[in-house]
């Protein structure tokens, strides 16, 4: 992480400005709305100070002076004052209400543009960014960059309430028009100083605000490595230095907010007091009335707070730069794959090629040349040890991933040139870790597309989960995934599985897909595969397949296997005649048999040892 | 196989906290955080003295016009005077304003983030059950936005809470001074907003209530988004994705400014508040002033007041809502706090385990999950220390669960567990961790490297050990063909790798721990079978001497057990040898007969 700068540079003042901008442009309506509230506010505040005024020369101190008072003078003055208020109340609900509307909508907008980018941008970008990263950048960076819209319009009233101010300053007695454009400009740079030093810390405390919640995420995601292993000192401890930091910065933003908070709210009372000196005299040299000394000592009192939001915006530029600049990256983001507007026409299995296919994660090359081909209706399985890359080449069999050589074809057509959606509607994938969705068990194998019950009850029935489906509270209403019903991890497994069956893929592709499955359902599983679909009975028959597997029953079914050994295809054949001929494979296959014989051979070696010992301390018997 | 059953009764962290009152809650919060009562006497003086320099100027505006101008010709002289000490007192209250922020922020941001670590801690104390019946977003926001919240209201709603009320309770006093009628009238005015803003803040509330649920809601649909990526693309659902997402974040805007109507109404009661009063005052004042119960300037005076006594009611319409806020998430984390941990550390006071390998004896332990019913029925055995054994069934026999009430993730619901004779529930934490280390199917990693994940097993372990710990389990094949060796990343989560490099790894971290009993539930699941026979061969003769206990659906792993515990219906119906249990009628010669159909 980079540590904040020590001052903001004076650009990001400029640049965050030119972010507003684009705000006014994008919602130019509201934003007028706002502005104009923010204006009748500010007039309006300036109208109560003058209506004070008036009221207290021309009816307060001729009335007490007199010692009498007419019932027209004092409606009227009561009248003005809820005038002006109503006014100013009419003002601020527009400002107030415009300024929210304005900045939820453009949070609205830009949520909607990221999290489309999101759902644009290829798999590869995905894995560059962590999941944290994504949605701060869809949460609160959105926020961050529209944060200042809400004092923005109250701001823009509040400068043109100043120039008012100091205007009418000017017209009343320019003694205490010096003593205006002394204290205000004096408020302003204040303000702007206080955002000087108030912004780098806040950026520093958003960034630890991240980091403290990563920790915390990541921690509670670990949380059973953490019990089974005992480590929550550690974490704790871990977490508490972020924690710390945290409060020193957040102490030290305290301290800063508590220097200038006192000097900002001093300030106006001093102006007041400098009116009240000056004014006497300029009172009793008969320049200015009492009427207008009042009013003006008003005014300074009305207008000690609204001047703050001028720093609530420029305190906020920074941020919202920041998090401009963090959205605008994902929008930006380019290598979105490119679709093409091929479709293809035929019906039943799909064929597959392979060819000379090499893919890598930024500089490490995970698949080298690899090429295979599988004909329409036959089952290859893929078959290699841990870390060989067969997950990868499962993501490039169906498009998550581009090869950054070679291609990949169905029917012939690479799948580079298929239209959009294309693809998805001739293969399916089933990952090997399973992902569900926040929605009904229905609405998971669906997945939206109108199929009817029927034929979801079918795919249920061949991925072996009719059985606990029926049983959950609300059979396929049920909602399962994160708020849902918990399910283990062999049922999340068949649930994925009957996701691709229900949509009869033309070429299904099965990443490890039943490794939480037990040893007998997953054979029933097969089977249902295996079996040609009847109408109305959505089997894998005769559909094309590749299938990542380990178990030789998976193997088996397999007409062809594809052995895969450090990102290569190390061999290729049936399953007899790679036993014969590959090393590798014969050796991942035979595994549990060899580990077999081998406690056999170890059993006797440890009996004949036994039995020798036995012998010699029998000798040794006979011999005493 | 993972957690079963959702546990459905260990699921509300806030039950106990929903209850309290607001104030209730606050005590409590202070309570539970000695760091946030530290010196606060000195600050609430600090405070009141900093209130004082507010009701400066209404005073100086009277004396100015009493006193001032009164006379034929100004008094400058006591202008000047009333000036001069309004000035110090400006002086005087702004630095005691400086003191009470700098040492409310220092003591709120040091009790907060006390109180952070405190929840945090707390919720990795919480048994599995519960940390499972929570979304694991709620539990992260319990240790930070909530408790942010509370920061962010302490940085400048709590002092103005602090202040506005010794303002208004000054401007009372003063303006009591000058004219009780004048009070009364002011009182009359803001009397049906004190009662108006009651029904404001639970609308309020009531609003926000909404755009929090509806924020999480979008967020989740958000995530969906993220971690669904791969599904997404595969199954091309991603007009159907975005309209998800879209309803989500609309609907959150819609709540939004619904929520921003309210505050802006109820900010406009306020300021309509402060002109009725402001008018009511020059009325009744003026008839007072024209009857000769008030004179010229105290009037005036009267009216700056009215602007300090509307000031606090402003801004508690403003602040009441941030103060809801931060009570909301004081209440949530405190939800964390009051939790008592339903599998408790007996902490100093619980016994250690005797030195040497670990027997294991379950004494008719029967469990259930939180409103299910019992999965696992009267269990009673004994496993002998250094016999290596392994656990089979069917899924949902109750084979996991088995594992953890042995690693006391959870405890019975009847029965006890023993090891080496010494009650489970009587062993203190820091004994039963380091000694009995379990290895879940899911090989969790933290970002960091292979080496650092494997040191979680064992802090001290260098990278050279790490080396040969792989090096041990016959993985430095595997090591080698990493880009970076031990010093590879792994990524967010282990991503980085495999599903199977994963579990080669966590195998690797428990291995380093070095613990006595090690228990391997389905450890090796997603690992291919010749790395898995090796692994286990290495595991086999590198754990000579401690018990092991494994959870497996694959059979191989029985077949080179000891002993074989065959788990059905959450009975153990067979145990015996691998061989003997082939040979007899039962549970398990009809999973081998399956596993050998599958496997050869």
């Amino acid at each position: 992480m980079p540590t904040a700068p020590s001052a903001v540079p004076r650009g990001v003042i400029r640049r965050g400005l030119w972010v507003l901008w684009q705000a006014v442009k994008e919602e130019p309506r509201i934003f007028a709305v706002s502005a104009v509230g923010s204006a009748l506010f500010a007039l309006t505040t300036i109208g109560q100070a003058y209506v004070f005024g008036a009221i207290t020369a021309r009816v307060l101190v001729p009335s007490i002076e007199r010692g009498d008072v007419s019932a027209a003078a004092l409606a009227v003055s009561f009248l003005a004052v809820m005038v002006v208020a109503a006014l100013k109340v009419v003002g601020i609900v527009a400002r107030r209400l415009g300024a929210g509307i304005m900045q939820y909508r453009l949070q609205a907008a830009y949520r909607r543009r990221v999290t489309r980018r999101y759902l644009e941008l290829p798999l590869a970008w995905h894995q560059d960014h962590s999941t944290g990263e994504l949605l701060s950048n869809a949460n609160s960076d959105v926020e961050a960059t529209w944060y200042p819209i809400a004092p923005f319009p109250f701001a823009v009233g509040v400068i043109l309430m100043l120039v008012t101010v100091l205007g009418l300053l000017f017209v009343t007695d320019p003694v205490l028009a010096l003593v205006g454009s002394v204290i205000f400009p004096a408020i302003a740079a204040l303000t702007v100083l206080y955002s000087r030093r108030m912004s780098p810390l806040m950026t520093r405390a958003q960034q630890l605000r991240g980091e403290v919640s990563g920790i915390a995420h990541e921690s509670f995601d670990g949380a059973l490595v953490v019990k089974t292993l005992g480590r929550e000192d550690d974490e704790t401890a871990r977490f508490a230095v972020k924690s710390r930091e945290l409060r020193d910065v957040m102490t030290a933003v305290g301290r800063v907010r508590g220097t200038f908070d006192p000097l900002m709210e001093a300030l106006p009372v001093v102006g007041v007091l400098a009116v009240l000196l000056a004014g006497t005299s300029r009172v009793g040299s008969g320049d200015i009335s009492p009427g207008q000394l009042v009013t003006i000592a008003y005014l300074f009192t009305l207008l000690a707070f609204p001047v703050r939001a001028i720093g609530w915006v420029l305190n906020e530029l920074p941020r919202s730069v920041v998090g401009w600049d963090r959205v605008q990256r994902v929008l930006r983001a380019t290598g979105a794959q490119t679709a093409g507007s091929e479709r293809l026409r035929h019906a039943g299995p799909a064929s597959l090629d392979v060819a000379a296919v090499s893919f890598s994660y930024g500089d490490a090359e995970v698949l080298h040349d690899v090429s295979f081909d599988v004909r329409p209706g036959r089952t290859v399985a893929l078959v290699g040890p841990t870390g060989a890359g067969k997950s990868t080449l499962a993501s490039v069999l169906v498009r998550l991933l581009d090869p950054d050589t070679g291609r990949v074809a169905y029917d012939d057509v690479d799948v580079r040139a298929l239209a959009p959606g294309a693809v998805a509607e001739v293969a399916s994938l089933v990952p090997q870790s399973t992902f569900l969705f926040d929605d009904t068990v229905r609405g998971n194998i669906t997945l939206g597309a109108d199929i009817p019950d029927a034929e979801v009850w079918a795919a249920l029935r061949v991925a072996q989960a009719d059985g606990f489906v029926a049983a959950l509270p609300h059979a396929l209403d049920t909602v399962v995934g994160e708020r849902g019903t918990t399910l283990s991890g062999g049922q999340r497994q068949r649930l994925a599985l009957a996701r691709a069956v229900v949509r009869r893929p033309r070429l299904l592709v099965l990443d490890d897909a039943t490794s939480s499955v037990d040893p007998q359902v997953e054979q029933r599983i097969l089977a249902g595969l295996r079996a040609a679909g009847a109408p109305g009975e959505p089997g894998m028959g005769g559909g094309t397949v590749v299938v990542i597997a380990y178990r030789r029953a998976t193997i088996d079914l397999a007409d062809e296997v594809v052995y895969v050994e450090d990102g290569r295809v190390a061999a290729r054949g049936t399953s007899q005649e790679l036993l014969a001929t590959s090393p590798g494979y014969s050796d991942l296959v035979h595994a549990y048999e060899r580990a077999e014989a081998q406690r056999a051979e170890d059993a006797r070696a440890a009996v004949a040892d036994e039995l020798a010992a036995r012998d010699l301390a029998v000798d040794d018997e006979v011999r005493a | 196989m993972t957690t079963a059953a959702p546990p459905a009764g260990a699921g509300t962290l806030d039950s106990r906290s929903r209850e309290r009152g607001a104030l209730a809650t606050l005590l409590h919060g202070l309570r539970l955080t000695p760091e946030l009562r530290a010196g606060l006497g000195v600050t609430l003086a600090l405070a009141l003295l900093a209130t004082a320099g507010r009701v400066v100027v209404p005073i100086a505006v009277q004396q100015t016009i009493d006193n001032g101008l009164s006379g034929p010709e100004p008094d400058l002289g006591l202008v000047r005077l009333a000036c001069g000490l309004a000035l110090l007192a400006v002086v005087v209250t702004a630095w005691a304003n400086y003191l009470t922020n700098v040492r409310l922020y220092r003591t709120a941001e040091n009790g907060l983030s006390a109180l952070r670590v405190r929840a945090f801690r707390r919720v990795h104390d919480l048994s599995m059950l519960h940390q499972a019946a929570e979304r694991r977003g709620s539990l992260v926001s319990r240790v930070t936005s909530d408790v942010d919240t509370m920061s962010t209201f302490m940085q400048w709603g709590g002092l103005l809470i602090l202040v506005s009320a010794a303002q208004l309770t000054l401007a009372t006093v003063l303006m009591l001074f000058w004219s009780w009628q004048l009070t009364l009238v002011v009182y009359l005015c803001f009397l049906p907003l004190v009662v108006a803003v009651r029904s404001f803040q639970q609308r309020l509330q009531a609003a926000y209530g909404i755009v929090r649920t509806r924020v999480g809601e979008m967020l989740g649909a958000v995530a969906e988004s993220v971690v669904g990526a791969p599904v997404i693309r595969a199954y091309g659902v991603q007009a159907r994705t975005a309209e998800r997402i879209d309803s989500a974040v609309d609907a959150t805007r819609t709540a939004q400014i619904a929520a921003q109507r309210i505050a802006a109404l109820t900010f406009s009661a306020g300021e309509l508040t402060a002109a009725l009063a402001t008018g009511a005052v020059i009325v009744v004042g003026v008839l007072l002033g024209v009857a000769g119960d008030i004179t010229t300037g105290r009037l005036v005076g009267f009216l700056f007041l009215v602007t300090l006594f509307v000031q606090p009611v402003q801004i508690a319409t403003e602040v009441l809502n941030e103060a809801q806020n931060a009570v909301a998430g004081l209440r949530r984390v405190l939800g964390v706090l009051d939790t008592p941990s339903d599998v408790a550390d007996p902490g100093e006071a619980g016994a250690v385990l005797p030195p040497g390998p670990v027997g294991v004896r379950f004494e008719r332990v029967g469990f259930a999950y939180p409103g299910g019913p019992e999965v696992l029925h009267g269990v009673d055995l004994e496993i002998a220390p250094r016999t290596r054994v392994a656990v089979v069934g069917e899924t949902g026999s109750g084979k996991t669960t088995f594992a953890k009430l042995l690693t006391r993730l959870m405890d019975p619901t009847r029965g006890r567990v023993l090891l080496s004779g010494v009650p489970l529930d009587e062993l203190r934490f820091s004994s039963l961790r380091s000694r009995v280390v379990m290895v879940p199917q899911d090989g969790f990693l933290f970002d960091d490297t292979v080496a650092a994940n494997v040191r979680v097993g064992r802090p001290r372990a260098t990278d050279d050990d790490v080396e040969r710990a792989f090096d041990e389990l016959g993985l430095a094949d595997w090591v080698e063909q990493l880009p970076d060796g031990v010093r590879t990343p792994v990524g967010e989560r282990g991503e980085a790798l495999s599903v199977g490099e994963r579990q080669l790894v966590a195998i690797a971290r428990a291995y380093v721990a070095d613990p006595d009993l090690l228990v391997l539930d389905e450890a090796t699941s997603a690992v291919d079978p010749a790395t898995e026979v090796r692994l286990q061969r290495a595991l086999d003769s590198l754990t000579r001497g401690r018990t092991t206990l494994a959870i497996a659906h694959r059979l191989s792993t029985a077949e080179a057990a000891d002993e074989v515990l065959v788990v059905d219906a959450g009975v153990v119906v067979q145990r015996g040898s691998h061989a003997e249990l082939v040979a007899a009628d039962g549970v398990y010669a009809r999973l081998h007969a399956s596993w050998v159909a599958q496997s050869r």
